[in-house]
């Protein structure tokens, strides 16, 4: 800012003042924004964040600002604060209950439909919407945690004008002033940057901007994109068809370096397709069998019944081998070692035509996507396990070129006025477009963000963006189902624009709310008579009825170019960019409990790393930590190592998102930047790269330290032949007390006797379950530095084990939470009985009575307790305070905590059934991971009742307890993971 | 017992020096009290010692803003310095009320000029002990919750855990400790009060001496009392450790779960205690001068009580190792393993060295004999002992069930701080004791002293 | 009955072996009120004044059983009458686990006893006593042995019980005033 103020100014000011003048002169200093953002300086609030060692400097200023916030504490009175009562109650608002209301997350432009539980006006709890066919009730990780970013102290929160804080009129005058001479040029020189859109009312404010500007360009742009379906759709079809799976029809999948249970716009349906046709359990005894082909290690290499570790640039080669085997003329070479491999896959293929999928990965090349769509026709696939229709987004374009074009443009200096809406062009852009230099070029960049990052930091003008949990607009989902988003709260920040109402006032239609904007654009198209109605059933069921596309068939005709194929030169060490699993492609990066959430795989948190596999590191004699030289062309970065059984050798895997310079106090100055090295010819790899070991070294901070189960029976697994013989494998593995053998009688439970059920045949390690129980549950997050003291407090944890040889190892997740022992270790050394069984068999945590003995903890064979070693919970964080679920206590310092198999939600459901004076129902009690849970492995419920379904699955053949043999009863068991490799391969 | 016998074996040789009488005995030892001028060896010891505790006072402080996220303790190792010197510090007392209450009902005489030294030392030490489990708390401010006070919740302790019996293990050992040292004190803060010079003093222990006055009559109750306080202690010492073993043995963790741990926790108590006794004993009576007192024969049983108890907690070692194996399980194989050639495996070695192979030196009498020996072994003892408890309660915690959440521990600035702090209050209070009371039973030593020759003996 | 001029007459020895027989022949004498002192237990020496045994032990023993009883009572008070609680399954009156308290309790109250209890019937804390106002006494804490036959006593006479510690050969003999 223009006369940033410092402690000597304060104290010039306020020379020669005495007494009440002195503190009035202080009161009015404070009133002044170089005096707030002075204060903001001074006091990095690092409550997320335990312990940025303070220096003495700053430990002085600390002390020195605290003083005068001192004398204005005690000499000013409270700030007024704002209370409206309700003249008129909102409709169905009941003090103390909460509600939920549907909207849609977008994420990468697509919409996933879901509730958000808002307790007296604050949106707390993010669910999936069951009526929303990207969703069906279910939710990703990253869905989840996107509550906390709205409340997230660090968003920007007023405009900037040259990082010098402004106001909304100054803003729109200039903004306004542009536009008037664009008009006279046709906007020859006004450009719009989005990211991808699938928003009908902002494409038809988009057409209405090229109306008005017929001279002006909408490009688009994100870093993860997808821009090689689209290619690969184009050279397939002629046309950007969009490609639907339905995985709930396919015997038979095979991912080509595909994430698709994880990523990608229906991860999470495909997810729940995927898992029906998996589990086995009653009379269900046949299951789908995945390939997966993949450079680096995903989930779905995990779940996967056979993986083949492959280059990135062999994946073509190995599609083209699979097409062949299937009976198309195409070329290209053919990979002997693993000629046997796909010759098999082939045969399983053929064998089930009309009922296997292949899928292609966003990272593969556009051929790849146009062979795969080959070969589904030619499997006769097409229609039935995927469909295919027009596309989703408003105006598909390959980004990339898009982008370039752009940069072209503002380089040359033709762009006077950019308005990026969303995205953060500066930071993630491929680094040979040189963005940012571009930026500064723009006499009028206008940036519309929900932070000051990087690209406001260039920008001319900073606009913040509104929440979309505090905004209207509305966006379709990956089958084009339209959903209206509607706000939760009110915008947290004045002065925040959402995409709508800015580009409203770039159309010349000031002051309007995106309300008015999007309600406008729907009544426009609505034929059906009562558009109210329409209005309020499409906002209840958060879907726009009858707005999935339509599926059409679209014809085949490969281009000779991709028919013969081009040899693949063998492009030595290369580096795979992907999105990071937790903070995505940067724009996460400030949340913390995605930046805590553990990485599936490497379990790391707060950084990224060079993944490589053993023998890469050995060769280069690597170790975990040890900090490498990645040098392509003139660029280079410098990342930690992770050492990742399983990666394919000569190849390194960094992911995107990290080395964020201006991005708050979670996310800012962590891992390391790989945009830095990608470029946008090859956007997903980087062949021929240097790597040079240097001396340096980082602490990375993993929640999991070993991989082998160390031969004991946890995760207990079997081929499906193997159970079909032997339905009782798993219960064989490991002993299991029998009542006799106990000194005592047991405690009946008569009543309710809650119980999970854990199906480690479909869960792929996704983590949902994990933030979804984050954020039901209040609890906190502890900063890298207490995670590498072994501190986490996540209540569920995704443990992962490695079997078989290190370079290709069989991977299997368990995810463990408190078993809620009918024996339970802890509960018996606790000195105070702070840990105690209720009559319905919860072991329930008592922490007022709690004195952090932390016996119960050393006492727990499943380790799944979390102690507050210091104060985790923020207490200084107004705004993260308002996150909290009010149905659960915040912790603080000094007590034990742990799973209660959502006690809360038990506890609502019981008041619900005695107002209706009858018994829970089954399914009634849901835990927030079983809801959040894509693949719906986690079942919760009455062991009593004989007919709900958790008493049907702990009666299932494969149901096992963990650690049985020490007779703790666990209430929480596992069914085994059973497993359908094709017996020729195996 | 004899007296006027001049052999060579140590084991007749006399408990006193001959030549020394009733009053020359008093005279000696008060005089330590208010003649000599405090020596020089004492003040620097204190001032070291008082140093140590203000570091002690500065991390509690610290702890108590801070919480116990400032040690290296995390989740699978909750416990790791508070306990392990918990266990340490009890173990050290032991060897007080042994001396006191066990030898003393053995007949054994020899006890008389120790005893009051070492019941002093377990006073201290047991204090020392009691503040971990205070501070380990992640609330300490309400740990009065574990004791069985009526409550508005009328929430009671919860009796089946290890840590409650604890409690009340502790504070009797505590209370049991105190009077019994307090007992014996009583005639010799007579014998101070009579002897003081100055006014303020006299009514000092006057005070103290509650009007003692060597009835015949009282000496008679007196001695009764003292003998069922010694019975009391011998059983109650035995379960002090035996509790404390508990804390470990009743719990599932593999290399807890063992029922041999009783035993030879209270054996290695014996054993540390023994060596504190030692270490703190052979430089006082240097110092001191009280070699008349506290004689050569006192040195070679102490050292011959270290020996025997040491051979006890090899044998303890020994059938850990022995049913980890033996018991089949695959658990409390892998823990054996991990213990011998975990991360920590180093430590087990080290406790083997310090604990069991260096202390054999003592079957050798020129060594057990030679003082400065002695002294380096009992370091070296103690040195081992609190080994034992530390790869008793990190190692079998940091490796447990689920590979999954197995993790390391390292101790803090903070855990050493506490750990430090406490020795230095423990050698503060040692000092003042030794310069403010007799260190040695009068009236016990008296006893010994032969009655003039044609009396009737006893 | 009125209250003697002085409190008594003290004799002092050196040894334990001659008050044991001066406090033997004051007791053929018939003397009872009297009482002898000394720097350490004199074995027999209560006896030879008359005192034959006390009935501490008895009440440590009491105290003991109280103790074991009250313990055991506590828990199983708090864990199955009061409050029972479902602790990991196990029974409400988990006895074994009560066991260890019901120990600790029963030395606790049983050594308090022996130690209150020995105060107590030895009257202490007594701040003064007449003995105290003999200069010589306050070597009794040393190494002087004193009898101490008392005015209450029926054969006491000043001059005939003077004459008969003479005969006792005592270093030195004190009038005891109160």
């Amino acid at each position: 800012m223009a006369d940033q103020l410092n402690i000597d100014t304060i104290r010039t000011n306020l020379q020669g003042k005495h007494g009440d003048e002195y503190w009035r002169s202080l009161e009015e200093l404070a009133e002044t924004d170089e005096f707030r953002e002075f204060l903001h300086r001074e006091f990095p609030r690092e409550a997320a964040v335990w312990d940025e060692s303070y220096g003495r400097r700053q430990f002085l200023m600390l002390m020195g600002a605290s003083l005068a916030l001192g004398g204005l504490n005690a000499c000013t009175k409270q700030p007024a604060e704002r209370i409206v009562p309700y003249v008129k109650s909102p409709e169905s608002l009941v003090p103390g209950e909460s509600l939920s209301f549907a909207t849609a997350m977008v994420q990468g432009g697509y919409a996933a439909g879901i509730l958000v539980t808002s307790h007296m006006g604050r949106p707390t709890k993010i669910e999936g919407n069951p009526d929303h066919p990207a969703s069906l009730g279910a939710t990703d990780a990253i869905t989840q945690a996107s509550v906390l970013s709205l409340y997230d102290p660090d968003r920007s929160q007023v405009p900037t004008n040259r990082g010098l804080i402004s106001t909304r009129d100054k803003f729109l005058q200039e903004l306004e002033s542009a536009l008037r001479a664009q008009k006279s040029v046709g906007g020859a020189g006004l450009r719009i940057l989005t990211e991808t859109v699938t928003s009908p009312t902002l494409g038809a404010q988009l057409r209405e901007l090229r109306r008005q500007f017929p001279k002006a360009q909408w490009h688009q742009y994100e870093p993860v994109n997808l821009d090689n379906e689209r290619q690969g759709a184009m050279l397939a079809f002629g046309a950007f068809a969009q490609s639907r799976y339905h995985l709930d029809k396919a015997d038979v999948v095979v991912a080509l370096d595909s994430d698709f249970l994880i990523h990608g716009p229906g991860a999470v349906r495909y997810a729940r397709d995927f898992a029906q046709k998996r589990k086995v359990a009653g009379d269900k005894k046949t299951m789908n069998r995945l390939y997966a082909v993949e450079c680096s290690p995903s989930n779905v290499g995990a779940v996967a019944d056979h993986r083949l570790a492959v280059n990135s640039r062999e994946v073509e080669t190995l599609a083209r081998m699979i097409a062949r085997t299937v009976g198309i003329a195409v070329g290209g070479p053919d990979l002997p070692q693993h000629k046997q491999w796909i010759e098999l896959l082939g045969q399983d293929l053929l064998g089930n035509r009309g009922s296997s999928a292949l899928i292609a990965g966003p990272y593969q090349s556009a051929n790849v996507h146009a062979l795969v769509h080959a070969i589904n026709q030619h499997l006769g696939n097409a229609g039935k396990t995927v469909t295919y229709s027009d596309p989703v987004e408003i105006e598909p374009v390959d980004q990339s070129e898009s982008l370039r074009a752009l940069t072209q443009e503002m380089h040359a200096g033709a762009v006077n006025t950019l308005i990026i809406l969303g995205g953060n062009p500066a930071y993630d852009t491929p680094a040979d477009l040189e963005f940012k230099q571009a930026l500064g070029k723009i006499p009028l960049s206008v940036h519309l963000g929900l932070y000051n990052d990087e690209t406001a930091a260039e920008s001319t003008w900073h606009v913040p963006q509104a929440h979309y949990l505090e905004t209207w607009s509305d966006a379709r989902a990956y089958d084009g189902t339209t959903t209206i988003l509607q706000p939760l709260i009110s915008p947290l920040y004045g002065g925040v624009f959402s995409q709508h109402e800015l580009l409203e006032e770039v159309l010349g239609r000031t002051g309007r709310k995106s309300h008015d904007i999007v309600k406008e654009y729907w009544r426009d198209r609505t034929r059906s008579g009562d558009f109210e109605k329409f209005w309020e059933i499409s906002l209840n069921d958060g879907v726009v009825a009858n707005t999935s596309l339509p599926a059409k068939s679209f014809r085949v005709r490969l281009p000779d170019s991709v028919r013969n194929g081009s040899a693949q030169k063998n492009s030595g060490f290369e580096v795979l960019f992907r999105p990071d699993p937790t903070i995505w492609d940067g724009r996460y990066s400030n949340n913390g409990w995605l930046q805590e959430l553990p990485k599936p795989l490497t379990t790391l948190t707060w950084d990224n790393a060079a993944l490589v596999s053993p023998s890469t590191a050995e060769s280069q004699n690597l170790e975990n930590g040890n900090v490498i030289e990645l040098r392509s062309g003139d660029r280079t970065i410098e990342a930690p190592v992770w050492v990742l059984p399983g990666h394919v050798n000569n190849a390194v895997t960094v992911h995107l998102g990290y080395g964020r310079t201006h991005a708050g106090r979670v996310g800012k100055k962590r891992g390391f930047n790989a945009y830095a090295l990608r470029t946008s010819a090859s956007p997903w790899s980087a062949g021929s790269v240097v790597l040079a070991k240097t001396e340096k070294r980082v602490r990375l901070a993993a929640t999991q330290m070993h991989h082998s189960m160390e031969g004991r029976q946890l995760v207990r697994s079997a081929p499906l032949k193997e159970f079909l013989a032997n339905p009782n494998f798993a219960k064989e593995l490991g002993a299991v007390p029998t009542s006799e053998q106990t000194l005592h009688g047991q405690h009946e439970y008569d009543g309710y006797a809650w119980g999970m059920s854990i199906d480690l045949t479909a869960c792929t390690g996704c983590n949902a379950c994990v933030v979804a129980c984050q954020s039901e549950n209040n609890i906190p997050i502890v900063g890298k530095e207490q995670v590498l003291a072994g501190r986490e407090m996540h209540w569920i944890r995704i443990d992962r084990y490695y079997k078989g040889s290190i370079h290709d190892p069989e991977t299997v997740f368990q995810p463990v939470t408190c078993m809620h022992c009918e024996n339970a270790p802890c509960e018996v050394v606790c000195p105070v009985a702070a840990t105690v069984h209720d009559s319905e068999g919860l072991n329930v945590m008592v922490y007022n009575r709690c004195i952090g003995t932390r016996y119960c903890s050393n006492n727990c064979p499943y380790k799944v307790r979390r102690f507050n070693f210091l104060q985790y919970s923020e207490e200084d964080e107004p705004t993260i305070a308002m996150q909290k679920n009010p149905e659960v206590t915040v912790r603080s310092r000094g007590v034990m905590e742990k799973c209660s198999y959502c006690v809360q939600r038990i506890s609502s459901a019981r008041i619900e059934a005695k107002k209706e004076s009858r018994s829970i129902r089954d399914g009634e009690v849901v835990t927030a991971c079983q809801a959040a849970c894509p693949s719906q492995a986690i079942v919760f419920g009455d062991i009593n009742d004989q007919s709900s379904r958790i008493a049907r699955l702990k009666a299932e053949p494969h149901d096992y307890s963990l650690l049985a043999e020490l007779n703790t009863k666990p209430r929480t068991t596992y069914l085994a993971k059973v497993t359908n490799p094709n017996d020729k391969l195996a | 017992m004899k007296n006027n016998v001049q052999h060579i074996t140590i084991d007749n040789q006399p408990l006193i020096k001959p030549g020394h009488t009733y009053g020359s005995i008093t005279d000696k030892i008060t005089s330590d009290v208010f003649e000599r001028k405090t020596p020089k060896g004492l003040m620097v010891g204190l001032a070291i010692a008082f140093a140590l505790t203000m570091v002690l006072f500065l991390s509690i402080a610290y702890l108590l803003v801070k919480g116990v996220g400032i040690w290296g303790i995390n989740i699978p190792v909750a416990w790791g310095f508070a306990i392990i010197n918990l266990v340490w510090w009890i173990g050290i007392g032991h060897a007080g009320t042994l001396i006191s209450a066990i030898l003393l009902l053995l007949n054994q005489h020899w006890r008389n000029s120790i005893n009051r030294f070492a019941e002093a030392m377990t006073l201290f030490a047991v204090g020392c002990a009691a503040l971990f489990p205070l501070l380990h708390l992640g609330r300490p401010w309400v740990f009065y919750w574990i004791m069985p006070l009526p409550d508005t919740m009328a929430l009671w302790p919860q009796f089946r855990s290890p840590l409650t019996w604890d409690v009340f293990a502790i504070s009797t050992y505590f209370t049991v400790s105190f009077m019994f040292w307090f007992v014996g004190l009583v005639p010799d803060l007579a014998t101070m009060r009579d002897t003081a010079k100055k006014k303020w003093m006299k009514v000092i222990y006057g005070i103290l001496a509650m009007g003692w006055r060597g009835s015949a009559k009282h000496w008679h109750r007196y001695e009764t009392a003292y003998l069922l306080l010694a019975g009391l202690a011998t059983p109650l010492v035995i379960s002090v450790h035996s509790v404390i073993s508990f804390d470990f043995a009743v719990s599932v963790i593999p290399g807890w779960h063992s029922t041999i741990f009783p035993p030879y926790f209270v054996a290695g108590a014996i054993y540390s205690g023994f060596a504190m006794v030692l270490c703190l004993v052979i430089p006082v009576r240097k110092v001191y001068h009280l070699e008349d007192f506290v004689t050569d024969r006192h040195v070679d049983y102490m050292a011959k009580v270290m020996l025997a108890t040491g051979l006890i907690v090899a044998y303890g070692y020994a059938m850990e190792a022995f049913f980890a194996w033996y018991s089949g399980n695959d658990f409390e194989k892998f823990m054996m393993e991990n213990r011998t050639g975990g991360p920590y495996g180093f430590m087990y070695w080290l406790l083997l060295l310090t604990n069991i192979a260096i202390p054999q030196l003592l079957w050798i009498p020129k060594i057990r004999r030679n003082l400065v020996w002695l002294f380096i072994i009992s370091i070296v003892i103690n040195i081992g002992m609190w080994l034992e408890r530390f790869v008793i309660v990190v190692t079998s915690l940091h490796r447990d069930f689920l590979p999954s959440s197995w993790d390391m521990y390292y101790p803090t600035i903070w855990d050493w701080a506490t750990y430090v702090g406490t020795i230095g209050l423990f050698l503060c209070l040692m000092f003042l004791f030794i310069r403010l009371m007799p260190m040695i039973s009068i009236f016990e030593l008296r006893q010994l002293l032969p009655w003039k020759s044609g009396q009737r003996k006893h | 009955m009125i209250r003697p001029p002085i409190y008594g007459l003290m004799a002092e020895f050196n040894t334990p072996g001659e008050i044991l027989e001066a406090a033997e022949k004051a007791y053929e004498k018939g003397y009872r009120a009297m009482d002898a002192y000394s720097p350490f237990p004199v074995e027999g020496l209560s006896e030879a004044v008359g005192f034959r045994h006390t009935r501490l032990p008895l009440f440590v023993l009491i105290c003991g059983i109280a103790g074991a009883l009250g313990g055991f009572f506590l828990q199983y008070y708090a864990s199955v009458i009061s409050y029972p609680l479902n602790i990991g399954g196990r029974p409400f009156n988990s006895w074994p686990a009560f066991i260890p308290i019901t120990f600790e309790t029963t030395v606790l109250l049983a050594a308090l006893a022996a130690v209150i209890g020995m105060l107590a019937r030895n009257g202490l804390p007594r701040p003064y006593h007449p003995v105290f106002n003999v200069a010589r006494f306050n070597r009794v804490t040393r190494d002087k042995f004193f009898l101490c036959i008392e005015a209450t006593d029926s054969h006491f006479d000043l001059k005939r019980t003077g004459a008969f510690l003479k005969s006792l050969k005592p270093t030195h003999i004190s009038v005891v005033d109160h």
